[in-house]
């Protein structure tokens, strides 16, 4: 077989075996019991707990834990509106980089918040190091946000009748110290070893091998890039992110990168399983989603290996595959299976530009998206699938002819109110967004890098990236003005806090109910059949709410080269 | 009464039913569903496009296709409205003849004089008593309304109500005290309390529930309202965003086109039948011959998971019979069987009279003179007679014979004991026989009673079974028989030596667990417990209290008619869950009708998307939203009888119905779109 194809296939079963433990153990790390690295944090933990005069014992409301969450968080944005808008006086910039403008630092900070990471900088030339240490700290914060909003949920969801569901800050601390701290430590250690830089100097001066004299840019770029996709946020050090030579330097650091983003969001739905003691509930979740993710996958490393057929007739070689935008030692196959990885994942980390991919794998990029629910960002993708798993369960209950329950508890009006209200939500967004952008081409029109369909694609491609916390771009975008910055900003902070709130006030209303025993006449929701349904949930809504729009970017443009 | 209305779609009806589909246009009645409303605002626009052609505008087409537009979408509202009219329709005349035979029947109207009720010859129609008041029925007369007997005893024809052509008896005191409006006194004369308002009897109730005034939509309909509002609301998102990308893409819109893919989108077949099925599911039941109080209360008996069932006259046939003679060592049989008969001749029960029957002889034969019938009380639990030689029988429950026995200083003999337990373990019910003279007793033997299960039962627990509901049997027996009946039917449980705060002690029980429990009754004693229950259904010719506790009336007082019950709230849910599917499935055709439609004229490669094939982008927008009206009058008769369930599992269930109703609801418009297109392109 093909070694590329190979590589792939290495790629997904490597993730997967590390994702099965994995699992295992975030679900112990959350239940509170004894880990491995108890030694070292415990007495840190307990010392940050005190000084903020928080007892990690005492159990919240899903209200209250929210109330946490937000609360946190508004900090956070404070602080890096501080940072970025004073970074050309504060330490740590030896290559003399500006301050941002208030409106790209606004975009900033919340992409970086929210786990989107749009970058409308380059960060060679766009932030000081103390700016991207800072970046790299909210990579941790707004990772371990979506963690604790998800294991909220985990706990709301066991057997029985819960009121508490944890401390919100007890487990976002864990987190970071049990999980992404450990797992990033490893992983920027494999990639220092591959020749990522790990420095606070400024631009190295280099002679190339033509003889010129360039100043090339490094920094903590290897402790950087362990976050950014393990905690599947995407922010790259560089402008050109994972495309990068010193940030994603060979294939071996490719396959890592690509290992790292999907592994907690692999492990997430296990611990699930782990969590609430139903495995085969985690099988299936996990079938369904491995099913959403391979049939976007697939068709892209296909038509990216294929390349474009305008091309072939011009009688040129297009042995390599779709080359334009793509990286020569990473190659079509990988980056076409990447472009995917990073859509469904939401890390919107690039290897490759997606602007210049064939019409149908833009299209199966901004699916992912649109869809949002297979693996999905850390803790926040298994948010979006319960959603889903509501209305499934909701119509497939009326279907069998029982009020609808899941695990034991049943679905009225107030949570079906919810989940539609978020279902919505992610489809208001991208349209109104995209329709806003299309009907003020006095701000929009001169930013885009190609005109009729695939100019209409790259607006398009840029708000469901950002309703969907992706942070990947068309990047013929020129997105660094007043109107991206300020209208994607409030996407991304409409698309990343309602969508967390939502479902953990849904499976809070759930775990306050009373527990009813499964029967014979309960429909099973471990069971392929059901998995069948919310798949069949998620693409029906996907492709009701989008498929007009498809037609005229991505569908029309594949029609008019084929 | 049963099985009237053999079509789905009677001459009366239907007229009425049409009549209606126009009434219900008016607005405020249209804003209740909230998708329909929507088609209604978008019927309006497409007139106000027809006059604003009219005046001179060129942009939008041709008048004749606009108007085309609007008489099919004006088609669409009549057809949703008829599906709620056609149902109305055939719940109120359900009802109604029900009602008609106890409206204007004569009453005779009771006075108090001298502490007596009398009738003064006074004759007043039966809409003017009161509750509170009394009335006299003798034989012949049609009792005017419901009530509670206060004195007197009276057979009674009900077959207007029940279909059941054997007369009843009902009598003041005890759980049979209770007659509805409309059936027949046959024999002798009773007063009667009236015990309800005029116009607010469980019949009225439910008329006034079919005819939407007091209509309440249930939490499941709430809820798939929330579903459906949802989508309605994406639809419109993506049509009123559409045109701005129409107007980027340089592929304008007319405002026909605009409202045909939107009307095309919402889900208007379950819309436009969401208050039908409701409507029906309750009708369904009224045609069972079951009075419910409330929409909700069909809906719950879909997820009934515990049922509640007394074991005489459900499970088993009447009452228990004598089947065998046991004589004691020693004892002639004859002998004993003449003593057994002795101490039944005075017992009128069931089982005392099997007895006599068993023994195959004739009561007045045996020379009993100046003897004294003893009654069965529940401190000596037994019964007998003493005879003028001062020698007394007695028959009763071994362990109070043995007490007696014991008393005079007997020993109870062992193989009477084993026979005991024998017949108990057996599902028999043992009763001993002895005879004391003097200060000397002796056991005569002992008599077997057996419970008879009706047949057919077994198979109707097991269908529950496969439906998840746990059955269990509410009897007074001793736990051993309880256990051999509950094997032999097939019950997964039962409350032996039960009392009346057994059964809401083991409904409270199992409502903490979360199960939703149903039970029935008739008896006073019953009703905490039926109120108690989240399906109470009370018998008919049960007592106003416990008719009143219950939230359904079954008119054939029939134990078994729980499980119909369960299986018309299932159909309930199953009906608009399998529709809102079929409704949403059916997007895909009409997307790939309008979309290509749409945008084909200005951008020609998406003639690719036109897979159907269709003539021209009027002829596809006309087929889509042709279909999209059509449709709702097909699945009429679906909504009102309901999809079918089967007890195959809930996964077994789910592929079923999305097997037929999801892919069906993905290919069945392909199909029909197409073939209306055919149609209609033979006319542009």
């Amino acid at each position: 077989m093909n070694t590329e194809i190979l590589g792939i296939i290495a790629m997904f079963v490597i993730t997967l075996l590390l994702a099965l433990p994995l699992g295992k153990y975030i679900a112990r790390v959350y239940n509170g019991d004894q880990t491995l690295l108890d030694p070292i944090f415990n007495p840190l933990e307990r010392l940050f707990f005190k000084i903020s005069g928080i007892n990690p014992y005492q159990e919240w409301s899903w209200q209250k834990n929210m109330i946490a969450l937000l609360a946190i968080n508004f900090v956070w944005f404070l602080l890096g509106m501080f940072i970025l808008m004073n970074m050309s006086w504060l330490p740590l910039n030896p290559d003399h980089n500006p301050s941002q403008s208030a409106h790209l630092a606004f975009n900033t900070t919340i992409s970086f918040l929210v786990n989107c990471n749009l970058q409308h900088y380059s960060g060679e030339s766009g932030v000081s190091y103390l700016g991207q240490l800072y970046l790299m700290f909210l990579q941790f914060a707004s990772a371990a946000t979506g963690m604790a909003a998800a294991v909220t949920l985990f706990r709301a969801l066991r057997k029985g009748t819960h009121k508490t569901l944890g401390n919100f800050f007890n487990d976002y601390l864990r987190s970071c110290t049990r999980i992404l701290l450990p797992l990033s430590f490893i992983m920027s250690i494999l990639l220092m070893f591959s020749g990522t830089p790990m420095t606070l100097e400024g631009k190295q001066q280099m002679i190339s091998l033509q003889g010129d004299t360039t100043q090339v840019s490094t920094g903590p770029v290897a402790a950087f890039v362990a976050i950014k996709h393990l905690g599947t946020n995407g922010g790259g050090f560089f402008g050109a992110n994972s495309a990068h030579p010193l940030e994603n330097p060979t294939y071996f650091t490719n396959m890592l990168e690509m290992i790292a983003q999907m592994l907690i969001p692999f492990a997430m739905v296990f611990a699930f399983g782990y969590f609430i003691q139903r495995k085969k509930l985690s099988w299936v979740i996990f079938g369904v989603m491995t099913f959403g993710f391979l049939a976007l996958a697939i068709p892209n490393v296909i038509m990216e290996s294929q390349g474009n057929p305008i091309i072939t007739q011009m009688g040129i070689n297009n042995e390599l595959g779709n080359m334009e935008g793509k990286e020569i030692r990473i190659g079509a196959p990988a980056s076409g299976y990447w472009s995917i990885a990073t859509t469904v994942i939401s890390t919107g980390s690039v290897n490759s530009m997606h602007d210049s991919f064939m019409p149908l794998s833009g299209m199966n990029q901004l699916l992912a998206m649109m869809t949002n629910s297979f693996f999905g960002g850390v803790g926040v993708g298994i948010l979006n699938y319960f959603i889903f798993i509501i209305l499934a369960v909701f119509i497939s209950g009326l279907m069998v002819g029982r009020t609808p329950e899941f695990l034991g508890k049943k679905i009225e009006a107030r949570e079906m109110k919810i989940a539609m209200i978020i279902a919505l939500l992610h489809p208001f967004l991208i349209l109104a967004g995209t329709a806003m952008a299309s009907s003020f081409p006095l701000y929009t029109a001169s930013t885009l890098n190609n005109p009729g369909f695939h100019g209409f694609s790259e607006m398009l491609y840029e708000y469901t990236s950002s309703a969907a916390n992706n942070g990947s771009g068309f990047e013929g975008l020129g997105d660094n003005t007043p109107w991206w910055n300020i209208s994607t900003g409030f996407v991304l902070i409409f698309g990343r806090f309602l969508p967390i709130i939502g479902p953990v006030a849904i499976a809070g209303i759930l775990g306050a109910k009373k527990y009813i025993p499964e029967s014979v006449g309960t429909l099973q929701t471990d069971t392929a059949t059901f998995g069948f349904m919310t798949l069949a949930v998620i693409v029906i809504l996907a492709a009701l709410a989008f498929f007009p729009v498809l037609t005229l970017g991505p569908i029309a443009e594949f029609f008019s080269i084929h | 009464m049963k099985s009237q209305n053999k079509s789905l779609f009677q001459k009366e009806l239907v007229s009425e039913a049409l009549k209606q589909s126009f009434v219900k246009l008016n607005p405020k009645v249209m804003f209740r569903n909230p998708v329909m409303f929507t088609v209604w605002v978008g019927t309006v626009i497409m007139l106000a496009v027809c006059i604003w052609i009219l005046t001179g505008e060129k942009s939008q087409g041709f008048l004749s296709y606009n108007f085309v537009v609007f008489l099919v979408l004006f088609l669409t509202l009549l057809f949703a409205n008829f599906a709620e009219a056609i149902a109305e329709a055939r719940g109120k005349a359900q009802a109604n003849s029900l009602r008609k035979t106890r409206e204007e029947t004569p009453a005779k109207k009771a006075e108090w004089i001298e502490g007596k009720l009398v009738n003064k010859n006074q004759t007043i129609p039966s809409s003017l008593l009161q509750k509170g008041d009394f009335f006299i029925c003798e034989a012949g007369d049609i009792i005017p309304t419901d009530g509670e007997i206060v004195e007197g005893l009276a057979t009674i024809d009900e077959s207007a109500i029940t279909g059941e052509s054997a007369p009843v008896i009902r009598e003041s005191g005890g759980d049979k005290s209770s007659v509805t409006g409309g059936t027949k006194v046959l024999s002798d004369k009773i007063i009667v309390k009236v015990t309800t308002e005029p116009g607010e009897s469980f019949l009225d109730k439910m008329i006034a529930l079919v005819e939407g005034a007091s209509r309440q939509k249930t939490p499941n309909e709430i809820a798939l309202t929330i579903l459906l509002a949802g989508f309605t609301l994406i639809f419109i998102i993506v049509c009123i965003t559409l045109k701005p990308f129409s107007d980027y893409a340089n592929a304008p819109i007319t405002i026909a086109a605009f409202i045909a893919l939107f009307v095309c989108l919402i889900p208007t077949t379950i819309g436009g039948l969401l208050s039908a099925i409701g409507i029906a599911g309750m009708d369904r039941a009224l045609r069972a011959n079951v009075i419910t109080k409330s929409g909700k209360a069909v809906e719950t008996a879909g997820d009934i998971d515990v049922l509640l069932l007394d074991k005489t006259g459900t499970i088993t046939i009447g009452n228990r019979k004598a089947t065998h003679f046991f004589p004691a060592i020693g004892i002639d049989e004859k002998q004993f069987i003449s003593r057994a008969v002795l101490s039944s001749m005075a017992d009128n029960t069931p089982e005392g009279k099997s007895i006599i029957e068993l023994s195959g002889m004739n009561p007045k034969l045996l020379e009993v003179h100046n003897s004294q019938f003893i009654k069965f009380t529940a401190e000596t639990r037994s019964s007998g007679i003493n005879l003028e030689d001062g020698s007394k029988i007695r028959k009763g429950a071994a362990d109070a014979i043995k007490q007696l026995h014991e008393k005079t200083g007997g020993v109870f003999p062992q193989e009477i004991t084993r026979q005991v337990e024998d017949i108990s373990r057996n599902g028999g019910t043992p009763l001993v026989v002895y005879e004391s003279l003097l200060q000397k007793s002796i056991v005569l033997g002992v008599i077997e009673l057996q419970d008879i299960i009706k047949p057919g039962i077994q198979e109707r627990f097991e269908r529950l079974r496969k439906m998840g509901i746990k059955t269990v049997m509410v009897t007074g027996d001793n736990p051993l028989t309880a256990k051999y009946i509950a094997e032999k039917a097939g019950v997964d449980d039962f409350i032996a030596e039960a009392k009346p705060e057994d059964k809401m002690n083991y409904i409270k029980k199992e409502q903490a667990a979360g199960r939703l429990v149903a039970m029935m009754g008739d008896g006073t004693n019953d009703a905490p417990a039926l109120a108690q229950a989240d399906v109470g259904v009370a018998m008919n010719s049960g007592t106003q209290a416990a008719k009143e506790a219950g939230n359904m009336v079954d008119l054939d007082n029939d134990p078994t008619k729980l499980i119909e019950i369960v299986e018309i709230g299932k159909q309930l849910l199953m009906t608009r869950g399998t529709l809102t599917t079929f409704s949403i499935a059916n997007d895909v055709a009409k997307y790939f009708a309008i979309i290509p439609a749409l945008f084909i004229a200005a951008i020609p490669a998406l003639q690719a998307l036109n897979i159907m094939q269709l003539q021209s982008p009027e002829s596809a927008i006309l087929s889509a939203i042709i279909f999209n009206a059509i449709i709702i009058p097909l699945l009429i008769p679906l909504a009102l009888k309901g999809v079918a369930y089967k007890p195959i599992g809930a996964s077994a269930l789910l592929r079923r119905n999305l097997f037929i109703y999801g892919l069906g609801g993905i290919i069945i418009p392909f199909i029909g779109i197409k073939l209306i297109d055919i149609l209609v392109s033979q006319f542009i």
